[in-house]
């Protein structure tokens, strides 16, 4: 069973954020939804898990900030990420990156190695 | 102290898709390294030829520069904000995707590829309107130096413009020569395109379709190797 990354996607051109979604969804590992208004974003973050959020284009820098505020406030590990271009050509490297880079965030800082054979070879009998 | 990237061409991103052939020097569509995300504010190198007669249907983008530089055939675009023209080599188009354009590629030849090289820059300002410009400009002007193609709007003189502190210059070199290039703007490095020949560029040899990017320095100077041609990206490190 494939994992699945729920993306939500923010833009007011209508064109570009219907075009972000479907190519979103042409990945079979997410699934994107859009939203063309601050109001409507917020109320699907509301009702719904989200591991992403992409802004793309058309949000101003003080909307920006008050959505990521509300975000954070809600999910402190939701990734929001500026999505540019508004195409195809940087669409999966932006998501992956974020992705990536959240998963070497959680990786625990120390590790084990199960060493109880190391010492086992002299009692093995030939 | 002076910081250096190189990228061989052999280790770029490709992808053919029958009639596309596009190699990438930057992570792109489906090519991802997260090695290769960019080079400051220039995020996208793509080094296209187009079959005769196909390109890219009309699709949008927002929020980037967006410069074609047609290196062999002839190119049609159309976009969103009533621009249809063909731009063949010498000629330098870009536009500022701002709010959100739309747009087609085509290749205007139907018995010949097309190759040119499409070139994506962050803009330093978002959301403006989009903007559109085309020059012609004499290739004869860039024999054994550089010729300005691209500026920014606030020195919006020499090429095309675009939202953003860059520049950038074609270079036509004959064997032996040796320039010095001056880096515009304190924090911008300078990314360099081999098109043909092999230069020598900061003591680092390159050949054709390398590319290396220099930066915390304020020159860089370039011998050719032998007759090339080479492109000179001088952008913020910045974004």
């Amino acid at each position: 069973m494939i994992m699945q990354t729920e993306i939500l996607i923010i833009g007011r051109n209508e064109e570009i954020l219907q075009t972000v979604v479907r190519l979103v969804n042409n990945n079979p590992e997410w699934i994107g939804t859009g939203a063309a208004t601050d109001e409507e974003a917020i109320e699907k973050f509301h009702h719904h898990h989200f591991d992403v959020v992409l802004l793309t284009n058309g949000i101003s820098g003080e909307e920006e900030k008050k959505l990521r505020k509300i975000f954070t406030h809600q999910d402190a590990d939701i990734i929001i990420i500026q999505h540019y271009g508004g195409g195809s050509g940087l669409l999966q490297s932006e998501i992956r990156e974020a992705l990536d880079k959240r998963k070497a965030a959680n990786k625990p800082t120390v590790s084990f190695t199960d060493d109880a054979l190391k010492n086992a070879g002299p009692n093995i009998n030939k | 102290m002076v910081k250096a990237v190189l990228h061989k061409a052999n280790t770029r991103g490709h992808a053919d898709h029958g009639w596309l052939s596009s190699y990438h020097t930057f992570s792109f569509a489906n090519y991802y390294n997260p090695e290769r995300m960019h080079f400051g504010a220039l995020r996208v190198l793509n080094d296209d030829t187009v079959a005769a007669g196909k390109g890219f249907g009309k699709h949008p983008h927002d929020n980037m520069e967006i410069i074609s530089i047609p290196l062999k055939g002839d190119l049609e675009h159309s976009d969103s904000m009533g621009n249809k023209t063909i731009i063949r080599k010498g000629d330098i188009q870009a536009m500022s995707a701002g709010t959100g354009v739309a747009h087609s590629e085509y290749n205007a030849n139907k018995d010949k590829e097309v190759k040119f090289l499409q070139i994506w820059i962050y803009p330093d300002s978002k959301n403006i309107k989009p903007q559109y410009s085309q020059v012609s400009l004499q290739t004869a002007d860039r024999k054994n130096k550089l010729q300005q193609i691209v500026s920014p709007r606030s020195n919006g003189n020499e090429g095309v413009t675009v939202q953003q502190e860059a520049w950038f210059s074609l270079g036509d070199l004959d064997k032996g020569q040796q320039i010095t290039y001056d880096i515009k703007r304190k924090g911008n490095g300078v990314y360099i395109f081999v098109l043909s020949g092999e230069v020598t560029a900061a003591d680092q040899k390159l050949a054709t379709r390398d590319g290396f990017g220099i930066w915390e320095t304020n020159k860089v100077s370039i011998t050719a190797d032998s007759d090339s041609e080479i492109l000179v990206m001088d952008v913020p490190m910045e974004v």
